[in-house]
């Protein structure tokens, strides 16, 4: 696999942004707040090739930069950004383990996140999540969760959580099309439906769950299924941020304002095999993937349209992404310089008790060494 | 004092918890209309309405995997498994998502649930209802596991389970739930991690908990009574947090043990138990360390075989009697 940046902004593309650049949520949208969508949505692409090098490059000591697993979310970007840019305050989300998008979106710092790929103690979980477990719950993110649709009956519980509360909000619970066919995910639609949670859940539809297409893993359409339950639901492409923006934004404020759930399904396509240790090179062709990416790429079309709309410029959108390669690189030697954790830190940050020792009410032992 | 049976103490303690504290809520399958399976919340409804008393479909992932979410947001759900024998078709929720989203998160994040239901044996309802999984679920740091015996126990336990910040899975018994016991009028907690001494001895200590520690004292009993035996009767109480220096002080009196447990012998809580022991109270062992399991095959139908296959008080006496030979 090419280690050389493959973001093509230079590109023309062929599927130019459509008519939902003028739904109110998108013409609602400042100059300023246009670009800063473009610019997470380079800054999660720029991440995730600094993080794809670090992962395939070693460290000083020779040994691996980054452990275990990696989940790449490019040619996805169009969607953590669209969706998380509509979140208000008491708007949640929850996603399976290619999160690094969605922590982008809601705002984590990238030091922390790529800190967290190189298992460093200044990582955004100090080393103990993961790639697949990326949390901030300050900024109502719920993870990172590595078990496919296990994450989602969580969803429905933080849904639960604001309405309990009496809360004006949502929950968005994603998960990727090779989740729709887990048991969990049925028993939480079935709830969310039936309690008037406001909940969306969003599969996020690159079409080969791991290596199965959906044509071999799925049957029938995979929103649709949401009839089943009473559910509003609804498809949109993936790859035009206004789009996704326009097509949340209105299941959103159902949910919002009437406690509805709905189940959106986003087309997307993923550039990156299933994880780096995915070959790539069994269930696709590479004639698709380069299809797609001249195509569709979020990031192309996205900057076509926002030129169009004399938003931005050639020069305006190198030197964005000049700032997000920047970004990136500084995200990896920051993580690079930072100390692992210790010994001393495995026990820490397992029972809330011990982690507050001075208001800790039950006695024994807790650990068994 | 009053004299309540457990399923009543379990109540009162959900009632008055539910009164203390909006954020908790009680939810599971039937324990609303229907009045609880085994009635254990019966009124609840009546008295806190549909917003803190939720019937649940039959769904557990769904519904306990909801409750984690929602105790991540602060709420402080109260899930009753209709048997903890239906734990595994909830596994993913409880110990992956219950146990580990703390620790996966760095520390960010708690989840005050408590996940409760009966787990026993003893009630001819085959193997699929018969499990009970304490082993299982306190082998996984992040988690507590409590097992109550008495009703007195059963009441000041859940309300310490309820107000902890960490998942508490609380584990019942069908067969104890019309047992009567004394508990007082006026409120009070017990600590989890805090065993109990039931009986007092000299000759030989057994280290049980749930309903065998109910069987252990009429085996001591019986002991002392034909036997001239003197058993001290320590009941955990609580697996995880484990009160192990209750049990080492009681070895270092008796320098004799038997662990009853309503557990399969391979990997029980009495293989953690015996370790333990051996390892931190072995110049005080008189005697090997005697170890009454239920007998290692599914749980059979049989009735009266049944019986036979869990821990019970001729069991007990026989295993003690073997041990002081």
């Amino acid at each position: 696999m090419s280690k050389k940046p493959s973001a093509t902004i230079e590109q023309k593309p062929n599927a130019s942004s459509t008519s939902h650049g003028q739904a109110p949520i998108n013409a609602a949208l400042t100059q300023a707040q246009k670009i800063e969508l473009f610019s997470q949505m380079v800054r999660i692409r720029r991440f995730e090739e600094r993080s794809h090098r670090a992962y395939t490059g070693k460290n000083a000591a020779g040994g691996p930069n980054i452990g275990g697993f990696l989940h790449l979310y490019n040619g996805q970007e169009a969607i953590a950004v669209g969706c998380c840019s509509l979140m208000g305050k008491h708007d949640h989300v929850i996603t399976a383990y290619r999160d690094h998008g969605h922590a982008i979106a809601v705002g984590m710092d990238t030091k922390a996140l790529m800190a967290e790929l190189y298992g460093k103690v200044t990582g955004c979980s100090k080393g103990k999540g993961g790639s697949m477990h990326f949390f901030s719950p300050e900024r109502n993110y719920w993870g990172g969760h590595g078990i496919v649709g296990g994450q989602i009956p969580l969803g429905v519980g933080l849904a639960y959580g604001v309405k309990y509360k009496g809360h004006k909000g949502s929950a968005m619970a994603f998960m990727g099309d090779g989740a729709v066919n887990q048991g969990a995910v049925h028993e939480a639609y079935n709830l969310a439906a039936l309690w008037n949670l406001p909940c969306i859940f969003v599969i996020e539809n690159n079409g080969y769950s791991m290596g199965t297409s959906q044509a071999r893993s799925s049957a029938g359409d995979l929103a649709k299924r949401a009839e089943g339950y009473g559910m509003a639901w609804g498809v949109c492409e993936g790859h035009d941020v206004y789009e996704v923006r326009a097509t949340m934004d209105k299941f959103l404020n159902i949910a919002r304002e009437e406690c509805k759930p709905a189940v959106v399904e986003i087309r997307t396509y993923r550039y990156r095999g299933h994880s780096v240790a995915d070959p790539d090179n069994t269930y696709r062709t590479k004639t698709e993937v380069e299809d797609y990416r001249r195509t569709k790429d979020p990031i192309q079309v996205f900057q076509a349209a926002l030129i169009a709309e004399g938003v931005l410029s050639s020069e305006s959108a190198e030197k964005i992404d000049e700032a997000a390669r920047a970004e990136a690189e500084a995200a990896a030697d920051f993580a690079d310089a930072s100390p692992y954790p210790t010994p001393e830190d495995i026990q820490k940050d397992v029972y809330w008790e011990s982690d507050n020792p001075d208001q800790r009410t039950s006695q024994g032992r807790l650990f068994f060494n | 004092m009053s004299q309540l049976t457990y399923r009543e103490a379990v109540r009162h303690a959900l009632a008055e918890e539910l009164t203390r504290d909006p954020n908790v809520v009680v939810m599971g399958e039937e324990v609303g209309q229907f009045q609880g399976a085994y009635k254990v919340t019966q009124g609840l409804l009546e008295k806190f309405g549909p917003k803190r008393v939720a019937d649940t479909p039959i769904s557990e992932a769904g519904f306990i995997g909801m409750g984690i979410g929602a105790s991540m947001l602060g709420v402080r759900p109260v899930m009753e498994l209709m048997f903890w024998s239906f734990y595994s078709v909830a596994f993913d929720q409880i110990l992956n998502n219950a146990a580990n989203v703390r620790y996966m998160s760095g520390g960010q994040i708690n989840c005050p649930i408590v996940i409760r239901g009966p787990a026993n044996g003893g009630t001819n309802v085959g193997a699929t209802h018969s499990h009970t999984p304490e082993n299982i679920l306190a082998a996984h740091p992040g988690v507590k596991v409590v097992v109550p015996s008495t009703p007195y126990d059963a009441k000041g336990l859940l309300k310490s389970a309820i107000r902890d910040n960490d998942p508490v899975f609380f584990l019942e018994n069908t067969v104890l739930y019309g047992e009567k016991g004394e508990v007082p009028d006026e409120e009070y907690l017990i600590p989890l991690g805090k065993a109990d001494v039931k009986r007092e001895g000299k000759d030989l200590t057994i280290v049980t908990y749930g309903r065998p520690v109910i069987q252990s004292l009429v085996a001591a009993e019986l002991l002392a009574k034909e036997h001239d035996i003197s058993v001290e009767v320590v009941d955990l109480r609580t697996i995880r947090p484990l009160d192990i220096d209750t049990v080492l002080a009681s070895v270092r009196k008796t320098h004799r043990v038997l662990v009853v447990e309503e557990q399969k012998p391979f990997c029980g809580v009495g293989a953690q138990l015996t370790y333990m022991i051996q390892a931190e109270a072995f110049d005080d062992l008189d005697a090997p360390i005697g170890r009454l399991c239920t007998i290692d095959a599914p749980a059979i139908y049989s009735p009266p075989v049944e019986a036979e296959q869990l821990p019970n008080p001729q069991r007990i006496l026989k295993a003690a009697l073997a041990l002081l030979d």
